[in-house]
């Protein structure tokens, strides 16, 4: 059925996107923070919208994109991601360029590519979202472009990034030829009674398709553009890449591992935990020599993207009930990443826009300058490393704990030992902040009011998620109850 | 409402009132430096007065539960992997946190009072301060294993700031060196409460439905005997157990005078706490294999930690490793598994904790007029601060385990268990006794005594505040030397239920 009424919420915010770039078209004086604002309203508008589907009975449009709880979580974790991200950048931007609508109408074009990747049920329709959603941020890392270090990011990324889709699209050609079918259902039932002789083509496909998804949320050894594209991107687009695309990322992931390939899980699942393990240890060990914040964030969060991965090889050494709960901590997770890491950006944005600093030895005495920003700070960074009343420590708690199958201990064990040598690094920027004194010159300063709130707000939510879980807890899981029944065992009467 | 449960409240109320403290202090303008002193001096003399009332109106004998005072809540339930009563707030206690709940009301008290002339950022020194406070409260509380570790992480948390910030001397080198240390030993426990967790296959962090799957086998003997070191080793990272003990004589010389008291006073004996609750009571099969082990590792700490103090100079250096030395007496009575063995590991750390409080903040009063902490720079002290010198040989006493003071009943309770179950090993123990008592009067001797050298000519006696904690401390060390019976009744009472505990 072609129930166009499911796309509502998209057809808000991609309505609004085409206004906002509209806008400096047919009133160029519109201030630029307006804009800004605007756009997070416009977040908001389709956040709203998207409420109206929760709990409702899943739907599907001609099989190929599934409106359910789980798209739902996705809706409003792009809306709040997009309105925050519009907030970080009011100011930051207007000093920065001329044009500015451009940018925050590819901000909400991105949230919406993240939704259809996470609702998505069909190979290609996942592909453009991806296409989709590696375009907005293509431009958005290269948005400051008189800037040579944004330009330089930008192809990069752009290089790398179209060399990933090649290669996930090869991997997707061979699933489509052992399989004869794109739709994740079909896919599912075909590798359940493929024949033998099409190991090999299915294995190399389950590789590629790996590596692909590996490169989109940097997993190693798919990980060489993250820091580079983080430095050179503007601030607010980092928290975007670290934030939007990650979660982006992690749901498509889990569409497709758990509704199109588990029946094949012996074939892929070392890889995963291969590729978790290294990603973690590199990520961590790595970002222990870095001097710029943005390097030390992408770092870190390339060390998050491991442990989020324990969840995918659990999803594929478990069984079904397993794989559920793993995916259900994994939603929960992420909704603490995200908060505390936009919280972390809005400290650094509000911290930049003032000092112009974003080096490491660039927040010395923060805590006598700008204590609150520096408790921000240190809050997020805590988050990180799992420390308790801090979203992280609950979280990660929890997916740990969900994860470990009698195959996994090994994995859980190296991903506790990870979060143990991470504390290191973010200790040493909290020792920047609390332990010397600020450079000669620098005295108290305010920061601007909305950054001060947004931070603070955000914050909030880091403490309230790491002290009372249960809620944000059972949203996830209302969000993944739908994942394994659309999956192969239903996979006749699912279209 | 069940008047047991009516007594939980008194336990979430001590629990809270750090907290609230804390949340309190947030909104207290920085400058305003009296009045974060003030509500810190109330909140502190609550929580002490608090803790008296748990440990007063712990029931012993016929008729009471080992575990009173409960109250419990549900936290996350039915969700994911977690089934009915997966995660609660359960607090309460038995003999033998209601003892160390005391400890804690006590030092942190007089922590409060020592503190009480420190300038640096005051309203973000207490915060952190009652942040620390908190966490020891909830980890004798807690009897969900979620909260335990909960809470015993946010006892390390705040411990980095407190020391680079307002520490002295190589702090922090110090700082980071026991951070990490610390926070090390927890992904061992970490690692461990998985596997449990796992393993039980209960979808609980009950405590006690835990303990109970570790009694009747649904953990089996080589689980336990497998996981026993890593909950072990972990938590022993903060008893200072030998080999993991480096962190201890370093942090204790960066920490300042207040965080010394409670770090060495009541956080080391979450270390030895965690060693009964997740060793002992968790995984009894495990503590059989294993228990020789730690009584090696506990001699050899006992010894190597009195031999270390006795070629020290900084005073600090010789406390820090006579804490080393002193919990190593906690390891080997935990390590008899006889009755009378762990109930002298627990007074010793009840007397441990007070002892070692008196010992820094004496330390701290001098310090802070000195600024010096070589023991070869001073001599003829008595002359100057003849208080001050008392409280300290007073301390040293308890120390050596002079009878009358708290040292030696929770010593002499040690001693015999040792030699009931390992001859040896009380043998070498005594040893250390010895050599605490020559550390001790090589400091005394060098220190108090002697020519008076003319540059601490000028020093003053110790602050009215600082004699207050100081005689609190000392009242601590007095009536448990004098008169036991409160103490070894709650204590033994539940020792002898512990699993593979002896007679």
């Amino acid at each position: 059925m072609r129930d166009y009424s499911l796309f509502i919420p998209e057809f808000i915010a991609g309505g609004l996107a085409a206004a906002i770039i509209a806008a400096e078209l047919f009133w160029p004086s519109i201030r630029r923070e307006t804009l800004a604002y605007l756009t997070a309203l416009a977040a908001v508008a389709w956040g709203v919208a998207s409420l109206f589907y929760a709990g409702n009975d899943p739907e599907s449009f001609q099989g190929l994109i599934q409106i359910d709880n789980f798209t739902t979580f996705f809706r409003l974790m792009g809306a709040g991601i997009v309105a925050v991200v519009a907030l970080l950048s009011a100011q930051f931007l207007s000093g920065r360029t001329k044009t500015a609508s451009e940018y925050y109408g590819l901000l909400l074009v991105a949230g919406c590519a993240m939704v259809y990747m996470a609702s998505a049920r069909e190979l290609i329709t996942a592909y453009i979202a991806l296409e989709l959603l590696s375009f907005c941020l293509y431009i958005l890392v290269g948005y400051l472009k008189r800037d040579n270090l944004s330009s330089e990011a930008s192809l990069k990324y752009i290089l790398l990034g179209a060399f990933s889709s090649a290669i996930f699209l090869y991997g997707m050609s061979l699933i489509y030829g052992v399989t004869h079918s794109t739709y994740y259902d079909e896919i599912a039932s075909s590798l359940a009674s493929r024949s033998a002789d099409t190991g090999q083509a299915a294995v190399v496909g389950f590789m590629l398709i790996l590596a692909g998804v590996g490169f989109k949320v940097s997993a190693a050894p798919f990980q060489w553009w993250a820091p580079d594209a983080y430095e050179g991107a503007p601030l607010p687009v980092t928290a975007f890449l670290s934030t939007l695309s990650k979660a982006a990322g992690f749901a498509l992931i889990i569409r497709l591992f758990t509704s199109a390939l588990t029946p094949d899980a012996v074939e892929w699942r070392w890889a995963v935990a291969i590729v978790a393990g290294v990603t973690m240890t590199m990520g961590n060990l790595v970002a222990i020599q870095q001097t710029s914040m943005k390097r030390l964030i992408a770092y870190s969060s390339i060390g998050q993207v491991g442990y989020m991965l324990v969840v995918l090889a659990a999803i594929g050494w478990g069984d079904q009930e397993v794989g559920r709960n793993a995916s259900t901590t994994l939603l929960l997770h992420l909704t603490g990443y995200v908060l505390s890491t936009l919280a972390l950006f809005a400290a650094l944005t509000a911290y930049f826009n003032r000092t112009g600093k974003d080096t490491i030895t660039g927040m010395r005495g923060m805590a006598e300058t700008q204590p609150f920003l520096a408790m921000v700070i240190t809050v997020s960074l805590f988050s990180f490393a799992g420390l308790p009343f801090f979203a992280g420590f609950a979280t990660k708690l929890f997916m740990f704990q969900a994860s470990i199958t009698g195959d996994l201990l090994w994995l859980v064990g190296l991903a506790v030992l990870n979060s143990f040598i991470s504390l290191y690094y973010y200790l040493m920027v909290i020792r920047q902040m609390y332990l010397f004194n600020p450079e000669e010159g620098l005295t108290r300063f305010k920061v601007s009011p909305v950054l001060w709130a947004t931070a603070g707000v955000l914050m909030l939510g880091v403490i309230f998620i790491g002290s009372y879980p249960a809620p944000a807890f059972e949203a996830a899981e209302r969000a993944t109850e739908t994942l394994f029944e659309q999956g192969p065992s239903l996979e006749a009467t699912a279209r | 409402m069940t008047f047991d449960e009516a007594q939980g409240y008194v336990v979430l109320a001590t629990l809270a009132a750090p907290l609230l403290t804390m949340l309190l202090l947030v909104f207290v303008p920085g400058s305003q430096k009296m009045a974060v002193r003030y509500i810190s001096l109330v909140a502190g003399a609550i929580m002490f007065g608090l803790s008296i009332y748990i440990f007063t109106a712990y029931q012993v004998g016929d008729g009471h539960n080992d575990i009173q005072m409960q109250l419990r809540w549900t936290w996350v339930e039915n969700v994911a992997f977690l089934r009915q009563d997966g995660i609660t707030l359960n607090l309460g206690v038995d003999g033998i946190s209601a003892t160390l709940a005391l400890l804690n009301g006590i030092v942190a008290f007089a922590g409060t009072l020592v503190s009480w002339k420190l300038d640096f950022r005051t309203k973000d020194f207490f915060i952190l301060f009652w942040m620390l406070v908190a966490g020891v409260y909830g980890t004798f509380f807690s009897l969900d294993l979620f909260f335990w570790f909960f809470f015993y992480e946010l006892a390390v948390v705040p411990l980095y700031l407190l020391i680079g910030v307002w520490g002295s001397t190589r702090k922090e080198y110090g700082a980071l060196k026991l951070t990490l240390m610390l926070v090390g030993g927890s992904a061992l426990i970490w690692i461990g409460i998985f596997a449990t967790v796992h393993e039980a296959g209960l979808g609980t962090f009950d405590m006690r439905q835990l303990w109970a799957a570790g009694a009747d086998g649904t953990l089996d003997p080589t689980f336990q005997k497998t996981f026993f070191p890593f909950m072990v080793i972990g938590c022993g990272v903060l008893a200072a157990l030998w080999p993991f003990h480096t962190w201890s004589p370093d942090g204790h010389m960066s920490a300042p005078t207040a965080v010394s008291m409670v770090h060495a006073g009541v956080l080391m004996k979450l270390g030895a706490f965690g060693v009964i609750r997740l060793g002992i009571q968790l995984m009894p099969e495990g503590a059989e294999f294993w228990m020789p082990t730690l009584m090696a590792l506990g001699v050899t700490g006992a010894l190597y930690g009195a031999t270390a103090a006795l070629t020290q100079r900084d005073f600090k250096l010789i406390s820090g490793y006579s804490s080393v030395s002193h919990m190593g007496y906690v390891l080997m009575g935990l390590a008899t598994m006889n009755s009378i063995g762990v109930t002298g590991a627990v007074l010793q750390m009840f007397s441990h904790g007070v002892m070692t409080a008196l010992v820094f903040l004496m330390i701290g009063a001098l310090y802070d007029q000195a600024h010096t902490r070589d023991m070869k720079d001073f001599g003829g002290l008595a002359k100057v601060m003849p208080v001050w010198v008392i409280f300290y040989t007073m301390a040293g006493l308890a120390n050596v385990g002079l009878p009358g003071l708290s040292g030696f009943t929770a010593e002499f309770h040690i001693f015999v268990g040792t030699f009931r179950a390992y001859p040896l090993a009380g043998a070498l123990a005594i040893l250390a006794a010895a050599l605490a008592a020559a550390y001790m009067l090589r400091m005394f001797a060098i220190v108090f005594f002697g020519p008076l050298n003319p540059r601490w000519a000028g020093l003053k006696e110790m602050t009215p505040l600082e004699k207050v904690s100081g005689g609190l401390l000392i009242a601590s060390m007095l009536a448990m030397g004098l008169y036991w019976a409160p103490f070894t009744d709650r204590i033994g009472a539940s020792v002898t239920l512990l699993p593979g505990v002896t007679g």
